[in-house]
């Protein structure tokens, strides 16, 4: 059995004026301890589809599920980071990571434990009674991913976590949340729109393509680069290989860009 | 001289001139003060002004200790006070629930619109007479006077406030399965806050202006009694002691808010 199953997922927004379909036709597994990309421009329906797949919006047609069992119906299945950190600026550091504990009524000690012990492991000491405005952008957004990591999520799904960082501070950030992620055993999903990201920090790549949304083509990452961080991954010589093929690919997606 | 003396000593200097303004701020609204008071006894001695009319300060000061003494004036003070702090509370408290009730449901918030918006520019005053014949000429139609002429603008922007969160933040509480009570305390209340306190703010002048206009309704007693009393019987003394009590009394009522601001409004 899959751990994660997406199944002929449809969907489409009703608004006054229109009714776009978003997603069409969306099927795809994700193995356990797996670390998935969902990579294309933007309005292809990535963020729909990890709504759908958080439980957060039911889909026109078709199915999620997780463990066999439809989305949305145990708590604390799914961790969802997104694009910015939305850390609530008027908790504290401290307030913020339990956040997830608190909602789920899950405030105990060994569990505010591993939230503290994660937010040190990820590098920041000392900032629990801080508020986030204090903290730089890369700080925060690992607050974040403490916030997301703290209720042990069996799925991490991560909304182009990096692209509002600096250039440095987002391959720092690779690094750290690949590892941390392999050292839990988590399953992933990143959504982004840098092929290098996505081929540095997954094992398989879905190129998603616009109006509506589908699943273009997938890409299986070569093992010597799925061993690596994301940071050597992107010195390795097979890295521009598979660079360049989807590089092509998503060029022939959109065609009509005119630069 | 190294740079590190340097920038030590020009942050001195910096903060020694910011201090500068500061006492320069500090004389020249001393001076207006005295010379708004000085020259309103001065003319009023001279019979620039008609003294029956406009009082001076020193008829103020005296009828002010007279009233101190015979206690008129305490109990007078607290009986609006208690007025217009009952109103304050009553209409900020009501207002936020009522936008809680909006935000709970979009349906009644649709249905309500309409009434908002005419209740909204309704001159509230103008409902004095009728609360008076609803209500009874007594203390509870002033404070429903000092209540309902901040509730209806507290309603509308506290629920504005409520609606303009970011809903990526409710996005976040659903993904840990919130439910919609805890996306309220959590996220909606709170982020609302600095706009609650602004509208506190407001609210403490409107609660005075429908206690005192209730007051010249219906009241015997009250600062705003004093007033329509002291016009009455031409007495502009009594006036213009109330009128001083009262800017006393809110603008402490409205430092008392700026003190709950700082003690709520933690991360600023
Ligand atoms: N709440 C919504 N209402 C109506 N249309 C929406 C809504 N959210 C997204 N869409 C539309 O659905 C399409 C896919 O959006 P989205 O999932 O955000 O794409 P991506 O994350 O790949 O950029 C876009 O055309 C967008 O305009
Ligand atoms: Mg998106």
């Amino acid at each position: 059995m899959e751990f994660l199953k997406v199944d002929d997922v449809y969907h489409t927004y009703f608004t006054k004026k229109s009714a776009v379909t978003a997603l069409s036709n969306i099927t795809l597994d994700v193995a356990e301890g797996e670390f998935v990309s969902f990579l294309g421009p933007s309005g292809c329906g990535k963020t729909t589809l990890l709504s759908i797949i958080a439980g957060l919006i039911t889909p026109t047609s078709g199915t999620a599920q997780l463990e066999g069992k439809k989305v949305g119906t145990i708590d604390n299945e799914i961790g969802y980071m997104l694009q910015q950190d939305y850390l609530f600026p008027w908790k504290t550091i401290e307030e913020n990571i339990l956040l997830g504990l608190k909602i789920s009524h899950n405030l105990k000690k060994d569990k505010i434990d591993y939230a503290r012990n994660l937010l040190e492991q990820i590098g920041l000491k000392n900032v629990d009674s801080l508020f986030p405005k204090q903290l730089s952008g890369g700080m925060r957004q690992r607050v974040a991913l403490v916030r997301t990591l703290a209720t042990e999520p069996k799925l991490l799904m991560l909304d182009e976590p990096f692209s509002a960082l600096d250039y440095q501070t987002k391959l720092n950030l690779e690094d750290l949340v690949s590892n941390t992620l392999k050292a839990f055993n988590k399953t992933a999903i990143l959504v982004t729109h840098d092929i290098g990201e996505a081929i540095a920090m997954s094992d398989r790549v879905f190129l998603f393509s616009p109006s509506p949304g589908h699943i273009h083509k997938t890409f299986h990452i070569p093992k010597e680069l799925r061993e690596l961080t994301p940071f050597q991954a992107r010195n390795h010589e097979s890295y521009s290989t598979i660079f360049q093929t989807i590089w092509k690919e998503l060029e022939s997606i959109e065609p009509e860009e005119q630069y | 001289m190294n740079p590190k003396n340097n920038t030590e000593l020009l942050h001195k200097e910096y903060l020694r001139s910011l201090n500068r303004e500061k006492i320069w701020v500090r004389f020249y609204q001393i001076l207006i003060f005295i010379f708004v008071f000085a020259g309103w006894e001065i003319a009023s001695k001279l019979r620039w002004i008609d003294p029956l009319i406009f009082s001076s300060p020193s008829k103020v000061w005296a009828l002010f200790i007279d009233k101190i003494q015979d206690g008129s004036l305490l109990f007078d003070l607290s009986f609006t006070l208690s007025e217009t702090i009952l109103g304050f509370i009553l209409g900020t408290i009501l207002g936020t629930l009522l936008a809680a009730l909006l935000w709970w449901s979009p349906m009644l918030s649709k249905i309500l619109d309409p009434y908002l918006v005419v209740l909204n520019s309704m001159p509230k005053v103008a409902l004095g007479p009728i609360l008076i014949v609803a209500l009874g000429p007594s203390f509870t139609s002033i404070v429903a006077m000092g209540t309902i002429i901040s509730v209806i603008i507290t309603t509308i922007v506290v629920y504005t406030s409520f609606r303009e969160l970011d809903p990526n933040y409710i996005k976040v509480l659903q993904t840990f399965g919130g439910t919609r009570y805890q996306i309220f305390k959590e996220a909606i209340l709170p982020s609302s806050f600095p706009v609650i306190i602004s509208t506190l703010k407001v609210n403490v002048g409107l609660s005075w202006v429908g206690v005192i206009v209730g007051e010249f309704l219906v009241a015997s007693k009250g600062l705003g009694y004093m007033i329509i009393y002291g016009f009455q019987v031409f007495n502009f003394t009594l006036v213009m002691l109330s009128l001083l009590v009262i800017a006393v009394l809110a603008t402490i009522m409205y430092q008392l808010v700026e003190l709950l601001e700082k003690k709520l409004i933690k991360n600023n």
